[in-house]
């Protein structure tokens, strides 16, 4: 095998083409965000609003991550919203009105998720039942549940501790002392991790690179090469910059940055992830290849039974309160986002990072739409529209290839 | 301008009462005249003509691929007008078929071998289906009712109209698709492999019906491989080999029709030396089946495969020939890992020792591996690349780090795949195997059919098999990277690997194989050495001779 010599303009047009969705995402991405600048005299990109949408939906990325191995492998799951609101109500309950120790509500939250997991991958996998209908199911149980635990309309104060903390809390300063922007410039340890993301890109980026070459695999010339290592650094340092000039990185968004992290790692080099992937790609060549398809399916609903829960925690902390509202079409927004981010709603395809931009693309647009006082209904009929378009262009751009 | 018009109607009033005219004297209910079909890359029909007698059972005969689907599917109007070259006539009357409706005016009904009827109907929905007795969309059911009741009398049917499919059997299954042909006016009703999935008192019924029709002056074609039967029943015999018209006479002119003659002029090619044969040494025996029985997973009552029982031996091509739908592909599915069919029984030895195998997984642990005839439904993940197709069946090898439970007994392995070996080890089989590619990062859905094997070769090679069962393994694939592979198959023998080789194709059977098995309706007809296995003795046991 020869590494063939290309010129760079048929590395840029072949590299376009196919990633079409991908970079379509990323436009699509910031052209929105330039509108609502314009739109909104100039409020959508400031540090605070940014900080705003990014914790706002973090929870709908948490969902996201557990979204695509489930769409991957060929299944839904629309339990996730109401099982979500059930396990952050539960917590609160048992940490409040019960008086568990608050690790122990936790983990009540949390083995709820593992056990619904558990429930669901055994009809979908081992019952062969459509997990549309299994999770509709949950989804109808959960939502009962969670107006038995939360009576009346009333919510469940969760104003401090752990809970609190991991929803609503920022990262200390590390040195200086004092409100960001008032005090002190800027937050010094966002700033630390920043720079240390960026560090750390560059050396998974380069021994990448080192690998390919080494195995004689195509790889970019060199001022792409910069080009591309310039530009991903640019977008971590944004991402990093708002919030270290707001008032610091979340616990919240800490944990989605290493749960992605992880993520990624499982769908792109284990075992699991390959047979998922495998699976959802051709279920019959899966088979007689001698994966295990039940067992792999009941991991991915574990898996994203777990996740639910995670994000129902986060929720209620956020909200520093449990409702009976909270879950309220999580499943659909998730869908959603994981749908724009490029995973096919027919299995096999699909990334983690395409989710969590498909997350901050939908968030934005709600974001956007509040800040433009645009009233709800108005918000959902385009935010309809846009979901359908996404799938359009997916269908379409396949087609073309 | 008037007289003109008269003329030219003149002429065609002449030209009409003369068509009727020859329609009239015509002996032949149809006839096609040099009909010839390509595909791309083959030529299915080649100047076929096929002659059809009013109110004669004429039998069509021939080998998988002879073109008797193709030359019944020109006939119907499925390859309408214009995709084949030739010439149509019914009654004498040349006709256009631009669909299966335009053929079904002239009365051409053909009943395929997959029964095209809605099991979860009853059976007088399915009579009328597509042609549903209705008034502003409205049907009326009492009609149809009555008239369904006229028709299951007519094929001798005791049932209530209301009965659901799913509750009949196949023979009776069979009977409502003769009724709904009749229902259409069938006045030539093709029959493909009626008998097929029959058993013999069910044969024995569906052919006393046809006589029935027979007299009613229903013109019937019958392709069957059951040449008994086939004497049985014809008035007439055609036999196509390889996309021509061999031969067609009575069966009782010429001194008689017999099925050695069928199956001389069946076969009667001859074998050219396309095939890279070399003489292996057979060593020991390193699988044993023992009285393999499958059902049909849907049909209750089906027996599939029947009390199988043969030897794969060390270093041998083990060849298994029978005829479309014998069993040949469900015995080996069955066999691995249970991935097909109900209520399997019997025993598989390993080296001698008895293993139990009731998944793909288990199969591939005990070295016995399977290529699917369908490479693309049921052996790539198409949207993968070269590398994870490859390495697809064997993760577990080139993975570091921790064993997770499954949820079953199985141990699942959860590692974390070592990207370097997984390159190395993916390169190797592209070198060994020729796969032509810029990159093992290409995705398998950009490679031509040949390559596309060769990855699932390699991918069943990376699982270390004692057993290599090819399913169809040339198929749709073109002449060099055939030849590849028979090359590949005698290289992987004199490494010790058995390989066992199904083919629709005789010939290629013949002249790979050390060893050829013969299949017939399920059971293991003949077992033969290759220097015994003749085009004519295979035929003969794969047309169930004893």
């Amino acid at each position: 095998m020869e590494t063939r010599k290309r010129s760079v303009s048929q590395i840029l047009i072949t590299g376009f083409k196919s990633n079409i969705n991908q970079y379509a995402m990323f436009i699509a991405l910031i052209a929105v965000w330039l509108i609502f600048q314009i739109l909104s005299g100039g409020e959508f990109i400031t540090p605070r609003n940014l900080s705003n949408l990014l914790g706002q939906n973090v929870y709908i990325a948490i969902l996201a991550v557990g979204m695509v191995l489930i769409m991957v492998a060929g299944h839904i799951d629309l339990s996730v919203g109401w099982l979500g609101g059930t396990a952050g109500a539960l917590a609160a309950l048992a940490w409040t009105s019960w008086h568990w120790n608050i690790w122990a509500a936790i983990a009540l939250a949390l083995s709820l998720g593992i056990v619904t997991g558990l429930w669901q991958g055994f009809w979908v996998a081992y019952r062969g039942l459509p997990a549309f209908i299994v999770t509709l199911g949950s989804f109808l149980m959960f939502h009962g549940f969670i107006l038995l635990s939360v009576k009346n309309g009333q919510t469940v104060p969760v104003q401090h501790g752990a809970i609190y903390q991991f929803g609503s809390g920022f990262l200390p300063q590390l040195f200086m002392k004092g409100v960001v922007g008032k005090d002190v410039p800027f937050h010094d340890l966002s700033m630390l991790l920043g720079i240390a993301a960026i560090v750390l890109y560059w050396v998974y980026e380069l021994r990448n690179r080192a690998n390919r070459v080494k195995f004689g695999f195509e790889v970019l010339p060199w001022f792409l090469q910069l080009g591309k290592i310039i530009l991903v650094s640019a977008l971590i340092a944004g991402i990093f910059a708002i919030q270290t000039f707001y008032v610091g990185i979340s616990y919240a968004f800490l944990f989605l940055i290493l749960l992605t992290l992880l993520f990624v790692f499982i769908t792109t080099k284990t075992v699991f992830g390959r047979h998922v992937y495998a699976i959802g790609g051709n279920k019959e060549a899966a088979k007689l290849s001698g994966i295990n398809i039940r067992a792999r399916t009941m991991w991915v609903f574990v898996i994203m039974g777990t996740l639910a829960s995670i994000a129902g925690l986060v929720f209620t902390g956020r909200m520093a309160s449990a409702s009976p509202a909270a879950g309220n079409l999580w499943e659909l927004d998730t869908i959603a986002a994981v749908v724009v981010g490029g995973t096919s709603t027919l299995g096999g395809e699909g990334t983690i990072i395409g989710a969590i931009i498909g997350a901050l693309f939908m968030g934005s647009l709600n974001n956007g739409m509040l800040l433009l006082g645009l009233d709800i209904q108005y918000q959902y009929i385009i935010k309809g529209l846009i979901l359908t378009l996404a799938v359009w262009f997916d269908i379409a751009s396949k087609k073309r290839r | 301008m008037k007289a003109a018009a008269s003329v030219a109607a003149f002429f065609l009033a002449g030209v009409g009462l003369w068509s009727l005219n020859e329609g009239y004297m015509s002996d032949f209910v149809f006839e096609m005249v040099n009909i010839s079909k390509e595909f791309p890359g083959v030529k299915a029909l080649d100047d076929v003509s096929f002659r059809v007698k009013r109110g004669e059972i004429h039998a069509l005969v021939g080998e998988n691929g002879a073109g008797k689907s193709t030359l019944m599917k020109v006939l119907s109007g499925v390859h309408p007008y214009g995709t084949y070259t030739g010439q149509i006539l019914v009654n004498g009357e040349e006709v256009q078929f631009k669909n299966i409706r335009d053929s079904e005016h002239k009365g051409i009904v053909v009943i395929y071998q997959e029964l095209a009827l809605v099991r979860l109907l009853n059976v007088a929905e399915n009579l009328f289906l597509g042609n549903e007795i209705a008034k502003n969309g409205i049907i009326n059911w009492e009609d149809v009712f009555v008239q369904t009741q006229k028709y299951l009398d007519e094929v001798g049917l005791k049932i209530s109209p209301e009965t659901k499919l799913i509750n009949l059997g196949v023979g009776q299954q069979q009977l409502i698709e003769i009724a709904k042909a009749l229902s259409k006016d069938a006045k030539i009703l093709v029959l493909d492999e009626p008998t097929a999935a029959l058993n013999e008192a069910d044969s024995e019924n569906l052919l006393n019906i046809l006589r029935e029709l027979k007299k009613r002056g229903v013109t019937c074609i019958y392709i069957s491989h059951k040449l008994e039967e086939v004497l049985e029943i014809a008035d007439s015999v055609t036999v196509l080999r390889d996309g021509h018209s061999i031969h067609s006479q009575s069966v009782h002119d010429d001194g008689g029709m017999t099925e050695e003659k069928m199956i001389n002029l069946m076969v009667g090619r001859k074998l050219t030396s396309r095939y890279p044969r070399k003489e292996h040494k057979a060593g020991d025996v390193v699988m044993e089946v023992k009285n393999w029985t499958v059902y049909h997973p849907d049909l209750i009552e089906k027996k599939v495969i029947d009390n199988v029982s043969f030897q794969i031996k060390k270093g041998e091509i083990l060849g298994v020939a029978g005829l479309m739908g014998a069993g040949r592909t469900e015995l080996f599915l069955s066999l691995f890992g249970r991935s097909w069919g109900r209520e399997i029984s019997g025993e598989i030895l390993i080296e001698g020792k008895p293993v139990q195998i009731h998944s793909p997984r288990e199969a591939i642990q005990a070295g016995f591996t399977y290529l699917s005839e369908d490479r693309k439904e049921k052996g790539l993940v198409l949207g993968m690349d070269i590398l994870a197709n490859t390495t697809l069946s064997s993760l577990e090898r080139i993975s570091d780090y921790g064993v997770m439970e499954g949820f079953d007994k199985q141990v699942a392995k959860a590692g974390i795949i070592n990207y370097l070996k997984e390159v190395r080890i993916t390169n190797h089989y592209v070198k060994q195997l020729q796969i032509k590619t810029p990159s093992i990062e290409q995705k398998v859905k950009n490679l031509s059919g040949g390559n596309q094997q060769k990855v699932v070769i390699g991918k069943w090679l990376m699982t270390d098999p004692k057993i290599l069962v090819l399913d169809e393994p040339t198929r749709g694939i073109d002449v060099g990277a055939k030849f590849e592979i028979y090359n590949l198959m005698n290289e992987l023998v004199d490494n010790g690997v058995a390989i066992v080789l199904i083919s629709s194709e005789l010939p290629e059977v013949l002249g790979m194989s050390d060893r050829v098995i013969v299949i017939h309706q399920g059971r293991l007809t003949g077992d033969l050495p290759w220097q015994e296995a003749t085009q004519e003795r295979c035929m003969y046991f794969a047309t169930g001779g004893k």
